[in-house]
């Protein structure tokens, strides 16, 4: 049986390697300073489609992490897609910034593109986008082309 | 032998005890006293109940019927920190020791003390070293358990027991396994101890012969009922067939050599002409 | 025919059996649960009791932690850039390897390594102390076992099973990125980056982190529980330490989807 005080040492040790372990996944591997520790205010944009938007999906300003997607719902009066953003407080925009749903790369996962506009007054906590475009669908570009091409040669 | 004063009431007394497992009754209708100073040997039998019994007055089982009371308290109405206190009081020898394999012999021994009590680490070390210095096994303090005979480690748990200088001591088959050397020093500890701290013993045991030695007073049990009870003079002049039986170690007699069965003409196949 | 009944009839009473007897043994070791629970104040009152523990369970399990998260990262690393360079995302590597392992097999594999290497020591331990009536002397001595014995082991693998899985987690990132960077040579900054870009501390770490704290006191009261409960002989302490390996092992996977299920769908 080893002393008491060796015990101990080697019990300290593996605690902080632990805890060592812990900081190096907050810190080294998720950027737990970056977004996480400040605080976020509250937007909201409608869309006619979201494509294949996700929860937790981000939101990026001039492909800068600014937020992420809170909650998607759907608006039965209007018919349109809701989806609530939180940005992070340090990034303020003007209130008539547009909201664009985009893909990272041909197949990617999609975010949304925060695109800043010429107000004076700032978006704040709870306000809507409502300059938006929507997802690019790809079977629907496919059938417009197809569409164009077949209406192409009978308007001549 | 020290002086039994019968008029005192006694240390430990069961009254019309009942014990079943289940629907297996273990012991029916037990009476018995243990007066303050004595050495009482309960024999009988490998799995008689006499075990039990010692479980019985150590509050570990309680008694489907009937009184076990020590020290005036009536042990199977006792729970949690009333049976605690209580046990602070008694000291208990199992069968092989049971010592604690992941602490050295002063550990072991000290175990108690540093539980219990709140002395300092110099004079706990003191009390262990005499309790130890008392079974004759000072200079093994540093030992582990798995390095000490099956003598030895009887010894250090009997120093373990006392350590605390109990009231009661109760032995679970203080003898078994011993070679005669060691039987016959865990033998004189514990009558030496016994008197030394003034307190009583109940031994559970089937040596017969070193318990005439050292006891006080013992009770035959048998098919969970005590069958004979005397002083050593007594036992040895008994004329009682299962006494007789026991002490002499006879194969048959009241305690019969076959476990109940047909007789054995009926089963065999082949008949005899 | 009448033999066919009889066998389907006594199939289902076995299965009826089984049923009452996992369940009365859910519910006794439910209770066993709070027995240890109202029995911890004295191994956090000394504190020395529960470190001790630490170091068997903790301690002990680190090479083992270590080397297994390192080879398990080494070889994520490999799988996931053959997979993604054919997509042309290898950069991508990075993410795949720390969010599998910070999610699923970081406190999955610890928890079976820790089920295996100090769960199970912890059933011998308890279980050759019942056998050997250590337990029962305790108790005789006025020591509650359950205070002294159980309650500090208990509390000792819910304290480790946690640093274990981050230690696994850390030790395979570090393997996916010595393989990947440094072997087969992807950008270092996009592996970190594109990592960090995409891990969040609440989403991925902290359900990792949640992950294996319960594994940790899954594991830890299945130790002890069998270590408690096993049949006084040899073979019963076996027996018990067998049981304790294979019930850990599927409660940890269950428990896995389970969790999974509620706290990753997005």
């Amino acid at each position: 049986m080893m002393s008491r005080t060796a015990l101990d040492l080697w019990v300290g040790i593996f605690v902080a390697i632990g805890f060592a372990a812990l900081a190096f996944l907050a810190f080294k591997v998720a950027n737990f300073s970056a977004l996480n520790a400040s605080e976020t205010y509250r937007i909201e944009a409608p869309f006619d489609n979201i494509g294949g938007l996700k929860v937790r999906a981000p939101v990026k300003s001039a492909g800068v992490l600014i937020g992420r997607v809170q909650a998607i719902r759907f608006d039965s009066d209007s018919y349109r897609a809701l989806v609530q953003m939180e940005i992070d407080k340090r990034f303020e925009f003007p209130a008539d910034s547009s909201a664009s749903i985009l893909t990272s790369g041909l197949l990617g996962e999609q975010y949304i593109g925060l695109d800043a506009g010429a107000d004076v007054e700032p978006l704040k906590d709870g306000d809507r986008v409502l300059l938006t475009q929507s997802a690019v669908v790809l079977e629907k570009l496919i059938g417009q082309f197809l569409f164009d091409k077949a209406a192409a040669p009978a308007a001549q | 032998m020290a002086n039994t004063d019968d008029r005192a009431p006694p240390l430990v007394s069961l009254r019309d005890v009942h014990f079943a497992y289940g629907e297996r009754s273990v012991l029916s209708g037990i009476d018995l006293n243990v007066h303050r100073g004595q050495v009482v040997a309960i024999m009988g039998g490998s799995g008689c109940g006499k075990t039990t019994l010692l479980r019985l007055i150590g509050g570990q089982l309680k008694a489907s019927a009937g009184v076990v009371e020590v020290d005036g308290q009536d042990v199977g109405k006792l729970g949690g920190s009333a049976l605690y206190a209580l046990r602070r009081r008694m000291g208990m020898l199992f069968q092989f020791g049971a010592l604690f394999t992941d602490m050295s012999v002063f550990d072991n021994v000290a175990f108690p003390l540093r539980e219990h009590t709140d002395l300092s680490p110099a004079v706990i070390s003191d009390l262990v070293l005499m309790k130890l210095q008392a079974v004759g096994l000072r200079g093994a303090a540093g030992l582990r358990p798995g390095e000490l005979s099956g003598g030895m480690a009887r010894r250090v748990a009997l120093a373990r027991a006392v350590a605390l200088d109990p009231m009661l001591v109760l032995y679970d088959e203080p003898f078994a396994g011993l070679d005669p050397i060691s039987l016959a020093i865990v033998g004189q500890l514990i009558r030496r101890l016994n008197d030394a701290l003034g307190a009583s013993s109940i031994m559970v045991t089937h040596d017969v012969h070193e318990s005439l030695e050292i006891v006080d007073y013992l009770y035959f049990v048998a098919d969970g009922r005590i069958v004979a009870r005397g002083t050593p003079d007594e036992i040895r002049a008994s004329s009682d067939p299962f006494v007789h039986q026991f002490v002499n170690a006879e194969a048959d007699g009241p305690v019969p050599f076959h476990y109940p069965a047909p007789p054995i003409d009926s089963l065999l196949d082949v008949r005899l002409p | 025919m009448n033999g066919l009944i009889a066998g389907i009839v006594g199939g289902l009473r076995h299965i009826g059996e089984l049923t009452i007897n996992g369940i009365w043994r859910l519910g006794f070791i439910t209770r066993f649960l709070f027995a240890v629970l109202l029995a911890s104040g004295q191994s956090l009152r000394r504190i020395h009791l529960t470190i001790r523990e630490l170091f068997f369970s903790g301690v002990l399990s680190l090479l083992i932690i270590t080397v297994s998260g390192l080879f398990v990262g080494l070889v994520l690393g490999l799988q996931g850039y053959d997979i993604l360079q054919r997509y042309g995302s290898a950069d991508a590597v990075g993410v795949m390897v720390a969010l599998s392992l910070l999610r699923e097999l970081g406190p999955v594999i610890a928890g079976l390594l820790f089920a295996s290497r100090a769960g199970s020591a912890i059933t011998a331990e308890i279980g050759l102390m019942k056998t050997t009536e250590q337990l029962k002397a305790m108790d005789m001595m006025a020591v509650d076992p359950l205070a002294r014995v159980v309650a500090p082991r208990f509390w000792a693998g819910v304290l480790a099973m946690p640093l274990l899985a981050a230690l696994f987690s850390a030790m395979g990132i570090f393997g996916g990125w010595l393989i990947t960077v440094v072997v087969i040579g992807v950008d270092d900054g996009a592996f970190w980056s594109q990592m960090q870009a995409t891990v969040e501390f609440e989403y991925d770490v902290l359900n990792g982190v949640i992950k294996s704290f319960v594994f940790g006191v899954v594991v830890s009261l299945i130790a002890v529980f069998e270590g408690y409960d096993c049949k006084p002989t040899a073979e019963g302490v076996s027996r018990a330490i067998t049981r304790t390996v294979v019930t850990s092992a599927l409660v940890i996977l269950a428990l896995d989807f389970v969790l999974t299920s509620f706290m990753f769908r997005g």
